[in-house]
C-alpha cells in the first residue's frame, strides 16, 4: 500500500493541508461524486478556518493549542502493521462476551477479513472496505449528519480520515453479541490519528456497542474521531465509550446520532484517563417517540482535562431525553461541561432533563459548567440542574463514627456518587467490569495500559470495602 | 411607606420649578447627529465640566473606537448606526397638549390600568406640565431631609461640580470605561444621571428614587448612576422607567455603579417599562445597560431586584463582585417579553472573598413571538473559600411561537464552595385556567393571577410602591397573549 509519511518540522495544520493537496486523487479515489464534493468542501473549510483555538467561545476552556503545539507524524493511508495484531488484541474476556473489532493507529485490522458478516446478520469491518462493497449505502449516509459548526476537527476528519469502523445492522436484526471496538495507539513517535466510523441501524434492529480508546505506550498522540450513527424507526442502540489513554494524549471525539421514530439510544461516556479529552456529542431526535439517554462519568486527576459538549436537538414533537454527567476532580484536573437542549418550534410534548454534578477534591481542581436550554415550544417539560460541591461532611462523619477509615469512607462516598451512572449500564457483565474499573480508578490503581485495560490481562481482583456491617 | 407618598412626591416634582440647567436657548439645544471627539467635547462644555472629566470622556471614546459591538447575546436586531444618533439634548419644550383628550387613548388606557393619578398622567403624556425630563435629571424633593443625615443625593453633573473628590474616587472603579462596548460608549457621552453617597453609619430614611424618561425623539439616552454606601450604611434605591410611544428605535446605554464598604447594604430596585415596540415589532427602545455592584468591604451586601417588562431589546446583567469577606450578593428578576420583544438578561456573581454568598432567582415569562434568555455567570475564584451560590431560573412560556432560553455559566476554582443551579421550563396548564374560569375569573385575569403567583418570590423583594405597580405591569404586558 502506498504510504505517505512526512517528518514534522512544520505545524500540524500546514502538514495536513500539504498532504491533502499532494494526494487528493489518491484520497478521494474510491468516493462517489457526492462524497468527493463533500470531502473537498470540508478540506477547503479546514484550510480556511484552521484548528480551533481557545479564543472561540466553544473552546475557551480547553486549550487545544497546547495539544497541537508539538511535532506529529501523520500517515495518510494505512500501512501493514509490523506487530502481530492478533497477538496484540488477543485477550481473554472475563465474564463478558463480545466480538472484537481492532483498530490500530487509526486503521482497521483483522485476519478474519476486511468485512465480516456475523451469524446474526450484523455486518462489520473496515470503513474503506465498506465504501467499495456497499457504495449505495455508503453514499446515502456518509457525512450527512456530521457537521463542522464550531469544530473544524470534523472538517479535517471528513476530508482526510484514514480508516475506521463500519457497522450495518440490517432490518429487524437484533445483534446477539456486543460489538467492541478497541482502538489502540502504538507507535514510538508522536502521532496524529484520525478515525471515521459509520454505524447504521435499520428499522427494528438492535445493537450494543462498546468503544474503547486506549494507548499502549507513553508517547503523545492526538486522536480525532468522528462517528456517525443512524438509528432507524424502532431500532435500539446502546453505546459505551471507555476512554483510558495516557497523560500525554489528546482525544477529540465527535459523535453524531440521528434518531427516527420510536427509536431509543443510550450513550454512556466513561472517561478514566487522558491528558486532554474533548467529547462532542450531538443527538438529533428526528422522529416522534424517540428517546435518548446521554450519560457520562469522568474521573480526572493530575493535570488532566475533560471537556464534554453535549447537544440534544428536539426537532419533532413527543421526544424525550435524559442527560446526566457526573464528575470527580482531583489534583489540578479541570473539567468543562456544556449541555445544550434545543427544542425546535412545534416540538411539543417534549420532555428533556439535563443534569451535571461535580465533586472537587482539591482546592486546585477546576470545573466550568454551562447547562444551556434553548426552547421554542410551549408545551414542554424541560429542566436542568448543575451542582458543584464536596463529599458530604455529615455522611463522612457518619461513616467515620462507625469505625470506617478516612480513606475507605472517602472511597465509599465517591463510589456512591458515581453509582448513578454505572447502574445505568444494562449489560450485566460489563457493569461488573466497569464497576471494578471505577473502584480501581478511585484507588488510583488503574494503570493506563496493561494492554487493553478492559478486556485483557488478569481479571482484576475483587475489591470490597473493608466495612464491618455489624457496626452499621 | 404608603402608596400615597409616591404620588405626592411626583406631584411636587412636577409642580416645582426646574432649578438646574444651562439652557439659554431651549429650543435649539440639540447636538448635531453623530459621534466624534468634537461631540464629546461639546457635551463636556455644555455641562461645564472640569478638565479631568473631559479627559475621562475622551479616553473612553478613544477606547470605544477600538471595540466591536458584542454579538454573543441571543438577540437579533438591525445594526445600530451610531452616527445617526443625537448624543446630547437639553430639556426643551415639546408641543404641549391642551388636555388629556388629545393624548393617545391607548396610552391613557395603560395609565388607568396602572392606577397612575390624573396629574401624573398629564405629566407622563406631556400635557401642559413644565417639568419635561430628558437627559438632565430631576431635582428631587427629598434633598432637605437627606441633607440632615449628611446624605448626598443629586444629579451626576452637580456631583461633578460639588463633590469632585468623591466622584473622582469612585467613578469607573466598578465599571471601567474599558469594560465593554456600551460601557465605553456611555463613559464617553453620558448625559447625566444620579449620584448618591451615604455617609458612615447612616441608615437612609427614605427610599431614593429616580425616574428616567426618554422624551425627545431620536435622542440617545446615556445616564450614569453612582452609589456609594460608606461603612455601616444602608440605602434602598429605586429606579423606574416609562417611555412614551415612539416609532423609531431609541438607544439607551446606561451605567450603574455601586460600591458598598464594610457592613454597608444597598438594595437596588428597578421597574423597567420602556416602550417595547408595537404589536408588529416596530419601534421600541434598545436597552443596553451595564449595572454592577462591588461589595468592597467585609459583611457588605448588594441586592438587585428588577422587573423588566419593556424595551424591544434588553441586554442587561446586574452583577455583584463579592470582594469583602462574608459579603452577600442577591439578584431577583422577573423579565417579561411579549410580541416581538427580545431580552437577554441575567447576572454575574464573582466570588473573590472568603465566605461570600450569592442568590439568584430569575423568572422569565415569554409570550407572543418574543424571545427571553437568562444568561448568568457564577465564578468562584481560588481564594473564595466556603463560597456558596444558589441559582434558580425558571421560564414560563405563553404561546407556541415564543422562546425561553437559559445560558448559565458556572466556574468553580475552589473545592470548598457549594454551587447549585436549577431551572425549569413550563407553561400555564389548561387545568389552572379551567379552575379559574370555572370560578368566574376570565382568562386574561386568570393569567395575570397565575403569572403574579409565579413571580411572587421576586415581587415580594420590591419596595411597596413598586410592587403594586409591577404587578399591574405584568398583567398589562401580557394582555392578549393568550387567545
Amino acid at each position: 500500500m502506498n504510504t505517505t509519511q512526512t517528518e514534522m518540522t512544520q505545524t500540524l495544520d500546514s502538514l495536513l493541508i500539504e498532504q491533502f493537496e499532494a494526494n487528493e486523487a489518491l484520497l478521494l479515489s474510491n468516493d462517489s461524486p457526492r462524497i468527493k464534493d463533500l470531502r473537498k468542501k470540508h478540506f477547503l473549510e479546514f484550510k480556511e478556518k484552521g484548528f480551533p483555538d481557545s479564543s472561540q467561545e466553544k473552546w475557551r476552556f480547553t486549550e487545544i493549542e497546547s495539544a497541537l503545539d508539538q511535532s506529529f507524524t501523520h500517515n495518510l493511508t494505512c500501512e501493514n502493521p509490523n506487530t502481530n495484531i492478533e497477538e496484540l488484541f488477543r485477550c481473554e474476556v472475563h465474564n463478558f462476551k463480545s466480538e472484537i473489532i481492532s483498530v490500530l493507529n487509526g486503521c482497521y485490522y483483522s485476519e478474519k477479513g476486511a468485512l465480516i458478516t456475523n451469524e446474526d446478520g450484523v455486518i462489520y469491518g473496515s470503513l474503506n472496505a465498506a465504501k467499495k462493497a456497499f457504495p449505495e449505502l455508503f453514499d446515502r449516509f456518509f457525512g450527512t449528519i456530521a457537521h463542522a459548526e464550531n469544530n473544524s476537527f470534523v472538517n479535517l476528519n471528513t476530508a482526510m480520515a484514514q480508516d475506521g469502523v463500519f457497522i450495518h445492522v440490517p432490518k429487524g436484526v437484533e445483534a446477539t453479541k456486543t460489538l467492541q471496538i478497541i482502538k489502540m495507539i502504538d507507535k514510538n513517535e508522536n502521532i496524529f490519528v484520525q478515525n471515521r466510523h459509520l454505524i447504521i441501524l435499520e428499522a427494528g434492529s438492535k445493537l450494543n456497542l462498546m468503544h474503547c480508546d486506549d494507548s499502549i505506550n507513553h508517547h503523545s498522540s492526538l486522536v480525532n474521531t468522528v462517528t456517525e450513527v443512524f438509528v432507524a424507526e424502532n431500532a435500539h442502540f446502546e453505546l459505551y465509550k471507555l476512554q483510558n489513554l495516557n497523560d500525554a494524549s489528546a482525544l477529540v471525539n465527535s459523535l453524531f446520532v440521528q434518531q427516527h421514530a420510536d427509536s431509543t439510544v443510550k450513550t454512556n461516556t466513561l472517561t478514566f484517563n487522558c491528558g486532554m479529552i474533548r467529547n462532542n456529542i450531538e443527538v438529533s431526535l428526528d422522529g416522534k417517540g424517540a428517546h435518548a439517554d446521554v450519560l457520562g462519568l469522568y474521573l480526572m486527576d493530575k493535570q488532566q482535562h475533560v471537556d464534554n459538549q453535549i447537544r440534544i436537538l428536539h426537532n419533532v414533537a413527543q421526544c424525550t431525553s435524559n442527560e446526566l454527567f457526573k464528575g470527580i476532580l482531583d489534583d489540578e484536573a479541570s473539567a468543562v461541561f456544556n449541555g445544550y437542549i434545543h427544542v425546535k418550534p412545534d416540538a411539543q410534548k417534549t420532555n428533556a432533563y439535563q443534569n451535571n454534578k461535580n465533586i472537587l477534591l482539591k482546592p486546585t481542581a477546576t470545573i466550568n459548567t454551562m447547562p444551556f436550554l434553548e426552547i421554542y415550544a410551549d408545551d414542554v417539560k424541560c429542566s436542568h440542574g448543575a451542582t458543584i460541591g464536596q463529599l458530604d461532611q455529615e455522611a463522612m462523619f457518619y461513616l467515620r463514627s462507625r469505625g470506617i477509615s478516612l480513606a475507605n469512607a472517602r472511597l465509599l462516598l465517591m463510589y456512591a456518587f458515581a453509582a448513578d451512572v454505572i447502574n445505568a449500564i444494562t449489560i450485566e457483565g460489563l457493569k461488573t467490569r466497569i464497576d471494578d474499573m471505577v473502584k480501581k480508578r478511585l484507588r488510583g490503581e488503574l494503570s493506563v495500559c496493561e494492554k487493553c485495560v478492559l478486556h485483557c490481562g488478569s481479571p482484576e481482583k475483587e475489591y470490597n470495602f473493608e466495612i464491618d456491617l455489624s457496626k452499621l | 411607606m404608603e402608596v400615597n407618598t409616591n404620588e405626592n412626591i411626583l406631584e411636587q416634582v412636577t409642580s416645582s420649578d426646574y432649578k438646574y440647567g444651562f439652557y439659554t436657548d431651549i429650543e435649539n439645544d440639540l447636538a448635531p447627529k453623530g459621534l466624534n471627539e468634537d461631540i464629546v467635547r461639546l457635551i463636556s462644555t455644555k455641562k461645564e465640566e472640569p478638565e479631568w472629566m473631559l479627559e475621562f470622556r475622551l479616553k473612553a471614546f478613544r477606547h470605544w473606537l477600538t471595540l466591536k459591538e458584542p454579538e454573543w447575546a441571543h438577540l437579533h436586531y438591525p445594526k445600530i448606526n451610531y452616527q445617526e444618533i443625537i448624543y446630547y439634548a437639553a430639556p426643551k419644550k415639546k408641543k404641549e397638549l391642551a388636555s388629556l383628550d388629545e393624548v393617545d387613548p391607548e396610552l391613557l388606557d395603560t395609565f388607568n390600568k396602572l392606577g397612575i393619578s390624573l396629574e401624573e398622567q398629564k405629566m407622563l403624556s406631556g400635557v401642559a406640565v413644565d417639568a419635561v425630563i430628558d437627559s438632565v435629571s430631576v431635582k428631587t424633593t427629598f434633598q432637605d431631609t437627606l441633607a440632615k443625615h449628611g446624605i448626598i443625593f443629586c444629579s451626576f453633573s452637580e456631583a461633578v461640580r460639588e463633590h469632585p473628590e468623591l466622584v473622582k474616587k469612585y467613578m469607573g472603579t466598578v465599571v471601567a470605561y474599558t469594560d465593554n462596548y456600551f460601557a465605553a460608549l456611555n463613559s464617553a457621552v453620558f448625559s447625566d444621571g444620579s449620584f448618591c453617597y451615604i455617609p458612615e453609619g447612616v441608615r437612609c430614611p427614605l427610599e431614593l428614587s429616580t425616574y428616567f424618561r426618554i422624551n425627545a425623539a431620536n435622542t440617545g439616552q446615556f445616564e450614569r448612576t453612582l452609589i456609594v454606601a460608606d461603612k455601616g450604611s444602608y440605602v434602598s434605591y429605586m429606579e423606574g422607567c416609562t417611555a412614551p410611544q415612539r416609532d423609531e428605535n431609541q438607544l439607551h446605554a446606561a451605567i450603574v455603579e455601586i460600591t458598598a464598604l464594610d457592613d454597608a447594604e444597598v438594595k437596588y430596585s428597578t421597574v423597567q417599562n420602556w416602550y417595547p415596540g408595537d404589536k408588529e415589532g416596530k419601534g421600541g427602545v434598545y436597552n443596553f445597560v451595564t449595572k454592577r455592584g462591588l461589595c468592597k468591604g467585609k459583611n457588605s451586601k448588594i441586592s438587585w431586584t428588577q422587573v423588566e417588562t419593556g424595551s424591544a431589546i434588553t441586554w442587561k446583567y446586574p452583577s455583584c463582585v463579592l470582594m469583602g469577606e462574608n459579603s452577600v450578593g442577591e439578584f431577583y428578576s422577573v423579565a417579561v417579553t411579549n410580541n416581538f420583544q427580545q431580552a437577554d438578561t441575567g447576572t454575574k456573581m464573582i466570588h473573590i472573598g472568603k465566605n461570600t454568598r450569592s442568590t439568584i432567582i430569575s423568572k422569565g415569562i415569554s409570550a407572543g413571538k418574543s424571545n427571553n434568555s437568562y444568561r448568568g455567570l457564577v465564578r468562584i475564584l481560588p481564594k473564595a473559600t466556603n463560597a456558596r451560590n444558589f441559582s434558580q431560573c425558571d421560564s414560563l412560556l405563553l404561546g407556541d411561537k415564543c422562546g425561553a432560553h437559559t445560558f448559565p455559566y458556572i466556574e468553580a476554582k475552589n473545592e470548598s464552595s457549594i454551587i447549585e443551579h436549577e431551572a425549569t421550563t413550563s407553561k400555564i396548564s389548561e387545568d389552572q385556567l379551567f379552575y379559574c374560569n370555572q370560578r368566574g375569573i376570565d382568562t386574561e385575569k386568570a393569567i395575570g393571577l397565575i403569572v403574579n403567583g409565579y413571580a411572587k418570590e421576586v415581587l415580594n423583594k420590591l419596595p411597596m410602591e413598586f410592587a403594586v405597580e409591577a404587578q399591574k405591569l405584568l398583567a398589562i404586558t401580557l394582555e392578549g397573549s393568550v387567545g
